[in-house]
């Protein structure tokens, strides 16, 4: 039983930060981005770059994830999304930018990575051994705070920055925004450029302990679809929420369901319709978005 | 009144000039070049066009359709499971397959339906992957290994008069596979003229500029949306049965998230404010990403690299540009 909070705590905490990221980019420019799973691979490819193959610290290749794909984000949004959005009448139309977006960014990982499985020496050796009702890998452990400390550092961003409150202003009303001065396609450049990051930071968290492939990309942004649905579109909160919560239901599925073969994800697919059926907009999230 | 004869007149010249073309030129001049292979393409792209009609439809009605490959491995999984355990004739199974599409549609169908948006763009694509894992895990369907060695489509007569021919016994079955490839996506898309053209097709654009407001002036907005669906994964269980008696197997990675992904770009690219649209949108994407295989490694770059160029120059589809060059060449 503990095992099984401990290993939710684990995914909960790593989903949640997936899933805030694609929740941001909603939220400012309702724009739903394919090509999350995509950034969270290249974030995990950057990271073996420099720390398992160039012999960095952990810290630093890190931080290069970060940079990169907050670079790659911003140039996304000012050359991609920005100009669409601005010229085209349908909301449709980004979400097939999105999806080619997907495309290219996993024909530029072919090309610049190649297509094998990749991993990284571990971070910290040693396994917590906790009278045999908790058994964790301390890298795992270490990785789960990191991303927590993220979380909250993200959250004490988004409240108390002046970047954040221009932030939280564009996407509670992008008109009200402009109107009260905020410069709306900086910020949104900002915004998605944080979203990508965190992308990023995710993916190179976790290369120390999955590794990182090629076929990841499409498979993690599913997930963070199913997160930000329970949890609701565009709301910080609930991302957070559907990723812990998702987190636990795969702990779960995979200690109660197991004997009856690979169905946690059945399972949970069914019990969210069951769900939006009942609410529509997930758990936080305002109806209709 | 002249000048709507004249049109009408138009529209029947080009729909023969098009059935001409698919049943009688293209059999020629492949049977002329001997490029024998253009069948099994040309024969996918009707194929997929049927689905992706499916996903058009469900545009029509103002949601973002990303589910039409789960629609599609259904139907394939029900007509393979009819043909090889049931005994039933594939051209039986077919539109039992539709129908169980839409069956399948209709229950999901009233809860996510409610669902706009985004919301809704993102359930269908996580129901394609949920269709995929169900595919894997239940019995009926053989797992991982799928179904195999399905046998052609057997002879299909009414009151003794062979209306189709056993597969088994033609010679070319490319060509006949073709053949029924073409007459299905022929009715599915004057199926699909005809809905659009009819009072579902004004009901179904009321609702696609603005549900509350048809709502308000009695448009019964969530028996229509389940109904047109309903319908749009009919198509989709058609395509996918036809695709599975073609490669006489189905896995469960037959139709993926991919797939589906690529039914919704069809439509986008061919435009969303045309019927055909899909049809030449599933053409169009088709044989260009075929034709980027001398690329090899770059395959995958210049497509998607070629795909977002598209969006940033036609944001309403490959048929847009025709309606201005006709009216610059006019001038």
């Amino acid at each position: 039983m503990e095992q099984v909070v401990a290993n939710g705590v684990y995914l909960g905490s790593q989903y949640a930060m997936i899933a805030l990221g694609l929740t941001l980019i909603f939220a400012l420019m309702n724009v739903l981005n394919f090509a999350h799973g995509q950034m969270y691979v290249i974030g995990g490819f950057v990271t073996y770059t420099f720390y398992g193959q160039f012999g960095l610290p952990f810290v630093l290749a890190l931080l290069m994830s970060c940079v990169t794909l907050a670079v790659i984000g911003a140039l996304i949004e000012k050359f991609l999304f920005g100009p669409v959005i601005r010229r085209s009448a349908r909301e449709e139309s980004t979400m097939l930018l999105a999806a080619g977006l997907a495309f290219l960014l996993d024909a530029m990982i072919l090309l610049v990575f190649g297509e094998k499985q990749r991993g990284v020496p571990k971070i910290v050796d040693g396994v917590l051994n906790w009278d045999f009702r908790i058994i964790m890998p301390y890298d795992r452990i270490l990785i789960c705070f990191l991303a927590m400390v993220s979380i909250a550092a993200f959250i004490a961003f988004m409240q108390f920055s002046r970047t954040g409150r221009a932030l939280r202003a564009l996407a509670q009303d992008r008109d009200a925004a402009q109107l009260m001065g905020v410069n709306v396609n900086r910020y949104s450049m900002i915004g998605f450029a944080l979203g990508a990051m965190l992308a990023g930071l995710v993916g190179g968290l976790l290369v120390t302990i999955t590794g990182v492939n090629l076929g990841m990309g499409g498979p993690t942004s599913i997930k963070a679809f199913m997160m930000v649905m329970i949890g609701g579109a565009g709301v910080i909160s609930g991302a957070i929420l559907g990723g812990f919560i998702l987190g636990m239901l795969e702990a779960v599925g995979l200690a109660v369901l197991s004997q009856y073969g690979d169905i946690t994800y059945l399972v949970t697919f069914v019990a969210l319709m069951i769900f939006l059926a009942i609410r529509p907009q997930g758990l936080m999230g305002k109806p209709w978005g | 009144m002249n000048h709507l004869d004249a049109r009408r007149l138009r529209v029947l010249a080009y729909v023969a000039a098009f059935l001409v073309g698919v049943f009688w030129l293209i059999p020629v001049l492949i049977a002329v070049t001997g490029l024998w292979n253009f069948y099994f393409t040309l024969t996918s792209v009707a194929l997929l066009s049927v689905a992706s009609a499916g996903v058009w439809l469900t545009f029509y009605i103002g949601r973002i359709n990303i589910g039409q490959g789960a629609f599609a491995l259904i139907g394939a999984y029900v007509s393979a499971i009819l043909v090889t355990k049931a005994g039933v004739s594939f051209w039986v199974s077919l539109p039992l397959a539709g129908l169980f599409a839409s069956l399948v549609a209709i229950v999901i169908g009233l809860p996510i339906l409610r669902l706009r948006g985004v919301y809704f763009a993102m359930i269908t694509l996580v129901l394609t992957e949920v269709v995929r894992l169900a595919a894997l895990a239940l019995p009926i369907t053989n797992g991982a290994k799928g179904i195999v060695s399905i046998p052609l489509p057997g002879e299909l007569s009414v009151l003794g008069i062979t209306l189709i021919p056993d597969f088994s016994t033609i010679q070319n079955t490319k060509l006949a596979f073709y053949h029924a490839a073409c007459v299905l996506m022929v009715l599915c898309y004057a199926s699909l003229y005809r809905i659009v053209n009819s009072r579902l097709g004004h009901l179904c654009r009321s609702m696609q500029q603005n549900e509350e407001l048809a709502e308000s002036v009695g448009v019964n907005v969530a028996y229509l949306r389940v109904i047109v669906f309903a319908i749009s994964s009919f198509f989709g269980g058609l395509g996918g049965a036809m695709f599975g008696a073609i490669a006489q197997s189905v896995y469960p990675s037959s139709f993926v998230v991919k797939d589906s992904i690529d039914f919704m770009l069809n439509c986008f690219l061919g435009g969303l404010g045309y019927v055909f649209g899909p049809m030449l949108g599933t053409l169009v994407l088709y044989f260009g990403w075929d034709l980027l295989f001398e690329l090899g490694q770059y395959q995958l770059l210049v497509f998607s690299g070629i795909l977002i160029l598209l969006i940033l120059v036609l944001p309403n589809g490959l048929l847009s540009i025709r309606v201005d060059m006709i009216r610059k060449l006019w001038r």
